[in-house]
């Protein structure tokens, strides 16, 4: 990598820096996804081309003939993102080698959790084996939101969506998370981090950092969708902090393997009393309502252990790299 | 072995024909995955690569899918594309050549024409192409390997023409021409290269207002691929059939310019004619089969039959004026179609043709072929004993069987 510098992203600073992604765009009042986007495209370094599967993101941005974007930006498809990012890579490439461009440009490819974990895996797989020069962000709500709230492979056990309602026989999603970041740190990649907005400095950093890996690069946010996940507006930010301190989602990063815990989990790891039950996070999200009656408590106790499991998993993994 | 100054003679099958063109041609992005018969194509491009032969950013996709999302995105990022498919591969870009066409890059494509499945077939017909008719792309076939080469050189000028801006699919025939060794007389390099000339890119108007090259480029941010609804959508489906009618000109146009400095030429570049003009009848085809019913024609000639061929090497854009001009005096018309279209009464060029010869004042009889599914062979001798039976439909002027198989047991 680059570099390991620490960067000073100041609140005055990133208020300063103009918006890339801009307002007027059409997302949902307390819209994870957007808020983390505008946030993320406060961290870039210089010129960037961004492009973007199908999904929310992409369709409240791009409502011809408005935009959002103040950088070049590209969709082609939902499950594209990485191989749209590999043909820039490569243009790019051949434009330097020819001499027809000077500067670096940073390639930014994004998806939602549908596009990432599911239909958008084998290109995204494929263009990080090929050691392509992208920061792949994914932007996870938990769900396909944009065709009207259908469970994906990043759709948590438990979460009602409208292909896994909860009936009278099923508890909403039967299986857990599909494990993306572990999935990308198998092909050994530079850099893989996890992110939300609620820690905005984390998150920058993490973006810039993967922008200064030369070869491809996955950031996971989590980014919650009020919309999809029947939860207030204006908790959104609250749901990015209470996922942190009940492990659901734990910040980490992983640099040539080497699992490192992000300040906001390291200090539950330090004083382990602080870790939060799921339960803090899951009620008031009517996705998990149905999860508090008495009879679907044995969910709930599954999503704790598998939440603990995968928790303790991760301490190992970076008390070893300690 | 040198012709003259500008151009040798090299043996090739049709797969090599199509990378040595593309070699020349100054391509700054293939990306690509393997497909029989088009393997030939990647391989080959791959071997000049690994010997530092072009400078070119060769991207081996894990898909068909990617190649031609990176195939577009290169484009979009201002630079040349290209890639090759076939069946399969083909069907599973499906949904890009929409957004190819659609984004309107000008992205260079080889189909070494194949069956789709099922049952699994990797030998060559039609179908692949024939189901992509409607994706917006402009579609030549090609009657040989030489053809092949030709036409890959001429690609790149008709998609990048300004007033066109569509992507490209050069069809030949698996195996019959992508396995298949000839003599092809190439142009060397210096010669090919300003043929084909430096991509040019139109100017559009930036959503800051500003009149900039179209393309991803961070001095002049432009949003390309967006969603637009109801209000809009209409609106660029229409652009692009003007690009498409736009085409018709320019293949001709960059076909005569290459004819000039080659001394090849197949018909105007939208269609051949062969023993045409004082036929009683005549036979229509795409693709290999041409140099089949050329040998075929010149037989049936010899016993006094008057029979013309009119090869299609246009087929997107349809060539309708061309077409009714050139079969305006014959009374009978066999199109031979190397696909199917289920449920369609007759393949897709039966279609295309006799809905053209619709509007000619006395429009002749028309009959519909199917042949060579699949990889059956077609040979001369069947096609003489068809000639014969449409020698008799022409004289009793009856038609009893609209659609036939050649060769089929059934
Ligand atoms: C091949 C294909 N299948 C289905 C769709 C319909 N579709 C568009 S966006 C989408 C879901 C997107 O979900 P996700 O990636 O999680 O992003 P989000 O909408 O949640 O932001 C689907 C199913 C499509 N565009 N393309
Ligand atoms: S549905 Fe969810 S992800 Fe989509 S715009 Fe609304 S809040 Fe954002």
């Amino acid at each position: 990598m680059a570099t390991t510098q620490e960067w000073k992203f100041t609140a005055k600073e990133i208020a300063e820096k103009p918006d890339l992604f801009l307002p007027g765009h059409r997302a949902c009042a307390g819209c994870g996804p957007a808020n983390a986007l505008r946030m993320i495209m406060k961290a870039t370094r210089g010129p960037t081309i961004v492009t973007e599967a199908t999904g929310c993101m992409e369709v409240v941005s791009s409502i011809y003939p408005y935009t959002s974007w103040a950088v070049p930006w590209l969709h082609t498809a939902f499950e594209t993102s990485a191989a749209n990012a590999s043909g820039i890579d490569a243009a790019l490439r051949i434009l330097k080698q020819k001499g027809k461009l000077q500067e670096h440009v940073d390639v930014i490819a994004i998806a939602g959790d549908g596009g990432t974990f599911d239909i958008g895996l084998q290109a995204l797989s494929g263009a990080v084996e090929r050691g392509h020069d992208f920061l792949f962000v994914l932007y996870d709500n938990e769900g396909y939101m944009n065709t009207g709230i259908q469970r994906s492979g990043g759709t948590p056990m438990g979460a009602a969506t409208t292909t896994t309602p909860a009936g009278s026989v099923m508890p909403g999603k039967l299986q857990h998370k599909k494990p993306i970041a572990d999935i990308m740190v198998a092909h050994n990649m530079e850099y893989v981090a996890s992110a939300t907005p609620y820690y905005w400095k984390d998150m920058l950093q993490k973006v810039r950092k993967g922008l200064e890996v030369e070869g491809p690069a996955f950031l996971h946010v989590f980014a919650p969708c009020p919309r999809g996940w029947r939860s207030e507006s204006a908790k959104s930010i609250e749901y990015e902090k209470l996922a942190v301190e009940s492990c659901v989602f734990p910040l980490y990063e992983v640099v040539n393997g080497q699992y490192t815990l992000s300040t906001p989990s390291k200090l539950i790891s330090l004083a382990p009393q602080k870790k939060r039950p799921v339960t803090d996070y899951l009620k008031g999200q009517g996705r998990y309502r149905h999860l508090f009656n008495p009879k679907n408590k044995y969910v709930l106790d599954e999503i704790q252990r598998w939440t603990d499991e995968r928790w303790t998993i991760l301490l190992k993994k970076a008390e070893q790299n300690a | 072995m040198k012709t003259d100054a500008k151009q040798q003679i090299m043996a090739m099958n049709g797969d090599e024909a199509v990378a040595y063109a593309v070699k020349q041609s100054n391509v700054d992005v293939v990306a690509a995955y393997p497909i029989t018969p088009q393997t030939i194509i990647v391989e080959k491009f791959s071997e000049y690569v690994a010997n530092g032969e072009v400078p070119t950013q060769f991207v081996c996709t894990e898909s068909e899918h990617s190649a031609m999302a990176a195939s577009i995105a290169a484009s979009a990022t201002g630079v040349r594309a290209f890639t090759a498919t076939a069946s399969a591969g083909l069907a599973l870009m499906h949904e890009m050549l929409f957004v190819a066409s659609g984004c309107r890059v000008p992205v260079v494509m080889a189909v070494a024409n194949r069956a789709l499945s099922a049952p699994l077939n990797i030998h060559g017909d039609h179908s692949d192409a024939m189901a992509e008719r409607d994706s917006g792309w402009i579609q030549i076939f090609v009657e040989n390997a030489q053809e092949a080469y030709d036409s890959i050189i001429q690609a790149f000028r008709i998609a990048e023409s300004k007033n066109v801006s569509l992507p490209i699919l050069v069809g030949l025939d698996g195996f019959t021409l992508s396995h298949t060794l000839e003599n092809v007389t190439t142009l060397v390099d210096d010669v090919a290269k300003e043929f084909v000339g430096e991509r040019e890119l139109p100017l559009v108007q930036t959503h800051e207002g500003k009149s900039a090259p179209f393309k991803l480029d961070p001095k002049n941010p432009m949003t390309m691929g967006p969603i637009a609804l109801q209000n809009y959508y209409f609106e660029f489906k229409r652009q692009q059939e003007e690009g498409m009618k736009n085409a018709l000109s320019v293949i001709e146009k960059v076909h005569a310019e290459y004819a000039e400095l080659t001394g090849r030429s197949y018909g105007n570049g939208l269609i051949e004619k062969y023993q045409l003009d004082d036929a009683e009848f005549a036979v229509v085809c795409v693709g290999s089969t041409a140099g089949t019913l050329k040998t075929v024609v010149d037989e049936i000639r010899a016993e006094g039959i008057k029979v013309g061929l009119l090869k299609l090497r246009t087929f997107r854009p349809f060539p309708v004026q061309e077409i009714q001009k050139a079969l305006a005096e014959v009374s009978l018309v066999a199109v031979f179609d190397k696909s199917m279209s289920f449920g369609g009464n007759g393949g897709a060029v039966f279609h295309e043709v006799r809905h053209a010869l619709y509007d000619n004042a006395a429009h002749p009889l028309i009959v519909d072929y199917v042949y060579g599914l699949g990889g059956r062979d077609t040979n001369p001798k069947e096609f003489k004993k068809i000639f014969h039976e449409l020698h008799q439909i022409a004289r009793s002027k009856r038609v009893e069987k609209l659609v036939s198989y050649i060769g089929l047991r059934e």
